[in-house]
């Protein structure tokens, strides 16, 4: 009996399908702005790695005339249950996007897959390598700042401040990228600790503790909160956020509240020590809206050639919104001493007469990374495949 | 037990029913929409045009709507006999595990056919052993299926986030984003230019005809309904409900299995933690709004699935935050509970109304 009402059912959804298809005429060619889209895999506003992205959109809106952002938010599959990201790129395609930035290591498959499907529109995979292995198609590019430096900076103000000499490292996941991000940062801790303030170094202790995403997904990764918790009850008083979201100074700021001498260095997103004066000792943020604004202006003007990009700091004025990919900015709890001590680091690592990434220096479990005098190539840092010695935590997934 | 099992009803009582979960359903999202300072009827149509605005769009629709229809349709075994399986999850789950440690085995075998065929088939048994021991330890402990099925949903989870942060990791890689991508030739194929996948379509028409003919028309629905009806009686007739009991859960965990191989196959091409996307527990509202009525459960599938789809419009065209979309799926559950509750407390309040009438 219901069975009768099946194929009219059937009719009718495929009438209003096609009827919703017919949509009136677009406007006038010379009109359409140029439409970019993108996909972050965080909260738009979560005062880290997605909102930096989101404003670097701002940016190019701002910069390029005629151009319009279109993005979706929460992309990952915790949040977004059963949403892909080649279906999210065909949405986007159908909106008119020419040009689709995805923003994270995880949709590193996903856009993949939609750029082959998709070969007449441009893509930008951040932090991915595709191209460096030969695996994206010519109509994906790759692109990433040297946060190297900026978390070497991190790194530096964190030995300067830390009274007990334990740096906590609130790690993501575990892949490549950020294997040398920490590194960085216990390279940059390392130097303040042995050269500015001349402590031995048996007395720095730099403990990396991951937490399996790059945020916090309640019951699939370990709490972020409980780990910078675990991180100052247990005697580090600094730790350098790794990942996304903001749960180091937020527990840094609890634990200043209840009296305890903590710091922390949120990651990422210009604005994320807002709030947090008594504890933060400064951000190491990405500035992504420059070199969006390459990309866009490449694929509008047919000048668009599949490449990765690792983008430097401007060593003229790293925090020079309008040309330096990265940069950091001082935060207000962080010594006048270590400060003046801080730009000269700076100073010194953009002149290039300071080189972290420079032999000897071996792997955690004591293999040679590099060898004495030998100084890192840029694959040898990108494809670095352990923790440096002195440094605890895990390595790679057991 | 008898109220969740289905009654007779005629046509127009269903139609009736259902335009008034939706019309609830419509009046509640548009307070939620409102308080938010969103127009309702432009969110609305957004859904809706996000949804089946294109054949691209509804092809993503589609592609929600196998799993959710093959999840139903398993439910619906469970729900017949007056069991709540809420550990559907869990068997989409382990379905997706089998599957997937079949794809694995067979990544450089050749036969790319024969490795999936396989994998459809280690799907169904993953979910059928799941959904049996929720039933054994119904039947041999007295362990409430409810509770049996929960406890097994955590383990399925942790299975899953072992496997995929251990044994089956990505080489040099610590990360909850899933396992290695499978090659191209183990994925399902899909319609050129469209993103859907005609073997599950045809698997989710399979699994409603066949449930509807098993349901109606044999003896083992016959046997399912009177023993859901009720089980003292049914023993009486010489049926064996504890057999029947995990006969049923049998069914479902097959279909939730087979359901989770499309997942790994057809949708996401690898194993991810959260590789059910939470389509066991929607099913479950699924075949209550349809009240477990075979041919409407894919219906209402069809619908939950233009929401899911559609309503990733809401941050795109609108700047809602995001978050919105999840507070509308979550007044829908509400809307949907306060109504199966209502139904529940009309149709047992309908016998003392008869002799009256």
């Amino acid at each position: 009996m219901v069975k009768k009402w099946v194929i009219p059912l059937l009719l009718v959804l495929v009438v209003t399908i096609g009827l919703l298809q017919c949509n009136p005429k677009e406007a006038p060619e010379a009109e359409k702005p140029f439409t970019f889209g993108m996909l972050l895999v965080g909260p738009y506003n979560d005062h880290g790695w997605s909102q930096a992205h989101y404003e670097g959109g701002k940016y190019v809106e701002a910069h390029v005339p005629n151009t319009k952002m279109i993005y979706i938010d929460k992309v990952n599959p915790a949040d977004r249950a059963g949403v892909t990201i080649p279906q999210l790129v065909d949405d986007m395609v159908e909106k008119g996007a020419s040009l689709i930035i995805c923003n994270s290591d995880d949709m590193k498959d996903g856009t993949r897959e939609a750029a082959k499907l998709h070969p007449n529109v441009h893509f930008i995979h951040v932090s991915g390598d595709d191209v460096l292995t030969g695996k994206a198609t010519a109509n994906l590019s790759n692109v990433m700042g040297r946060m190297e430096y900026g978390k070497m900076m991190a790194g530096f103000a964190a030995a300067m401040t830390s009274q007990t000499g334990k740096i906590g490292y609130l790690g993501p996941l575990i892949n490549e990228e950020t294997r040398r991000l920490a590194a960085s940062c216990y390279l940059g801790a390392k130097y303040a600790w042995e050269h500015v303030r001349k402590k031995n170094p048996n007395d720095l202790k730099f403990q990396v503790t991951w937490i399996g995403f790059w945020f916090n997904i309640p019951g699939v990764t370990a709490d972020p909160t409980q780990v910078a918790q675990n991180f100052f009850n247990t005697g580090y008083d600094v730790v350098v956020s790794g990942i996304d979201t903001t749960e180091a100074v937020v527990v840094a700021t609890q634990k200043r509240n209840e009296g305890k001498t903590v710091w922390a260095i949120p990651y990422d997103y210009v604005g994320a020590c807002e709030g947090a004066n008594d504890v933060c000792l400064g951000v190491p943020y990405f500035n992504w809206g420059p070199s969006y604004v390459d990309f866009v202006k490449a694929s509008r003007d047919g000048k668009w050639a599949a490449k990765w990009v690792w983008l430097n700091p401007d060593w003229n004025d790293i925090n020079n919104h309008d040309t330096s990919a990265i940069g950091f900015v001082a935060g207000a709890a962080l010594p006048a001493t270590a400060k003046s001590a801080l730009d000269t680091f700076i100073q010194e690592l953009g002149s290039g007469k300071l080189e972290l990434f420079k032999g000897p220096l071996n792997y955690q479990d004591g293999r040679a990374f590099l060898k004495a005098g030998e100084v890192a190539d840029d694959k040898q840092v990108w494809y670095m495949s352990q923790l440096l010695e002195g440094m605890q935590g895990q390595s790679s997934a057991k | 037990m008898s109220e969740i099992t289905a009654k007779p009803e005629t046509l127009l009582g269903l139609l009736h029913s259902l335009l008034v979960t939706v019309a609830t359903v419509f009046c509640f999202t548009c307070v939620i929409l409102l308080a938010a300072g969103a127009p309702p009827l432009d969110a609305f149509f957004h859904i809706f045009k996000g949804a089946l605005g294109s054949w691209v769009k509804f092809a993503h629709v589609v592609q929600a709507w196998i799993p959710l229809t093959l999840c139903a349709c398993g439910l619906l075994y469970t729900f017949r006999i007056g069991l709540w399986n809420i550990g559907i999850e869990g068997q989409m789950i382990m379905g997706a595990v089998f599957a997937t440690a079949v794809l694995r085995m067979g990544l450089h075998g050749g036969h790319p056919g024969w490795v999936l065929a396989a994998s459809f088939v280690a799907g169904i048994i993953g979910g059928g052993i799941w959904a049996v021991i929720a039933g054994f330890l119904k039947t041999r402990s007295g362990v409430n299926e409810i509770f049996a099925g929960l406890g097994l949903n955590f383990v399925a989870q942790g299975i899953i986030l072992w496997l995929i942060f251990g044994p089956w990791k990505r080489p040099g890689v610590a990360s909850m984003s899933g396992t290695e991508t499978l090659p191209a030739e183990l994925w399902l194929g899909t319609l050129p230019h469209l993103r859907l996948t005609p073997t599950g379509v045809a698997f989710a028409v399979a699994a409603v005809v066949v449930s509807a003919v098993m349901l109606r028309y044999t003896r083992i629905g016959l046997n399912l309904r009177a023993i859901g009806s009720n089980r003292n009686a049914a023993f009486l007739f010489g049926l064996k409900p504890d057999h029947h009991l995990l006969l049923a859960m049998l069914f479902a965990g097959g279909f939730a299995g087979l359901a989770g191989n499309m997942q790994v196959t057809g949708v996401y091409h690898r194993l991810i933690p959260a590789i059910s996307s939470n389509y066991g527990y929607l099913a479950l509202l699924v075949v209550m709004l349809a009240n477990y009525n075979v041919w409407l459960a894919p219906a209402v599938a069809f619908f939950f699935a233009c929401l899911n789809v559609g309503s990733i419009q809401l941050p795109m065209m609108l700047q809602l935050d995001s978050s919105l979309s999840g507070v509308i799926q979550g007044a829908l559950v509400l809307a949907t509970l306060a109504l199966h509750g209502w139904r529940k407390r009309r149709s047992l309040r309908a016998p003392q109304r008869k002799p009256d009438g």
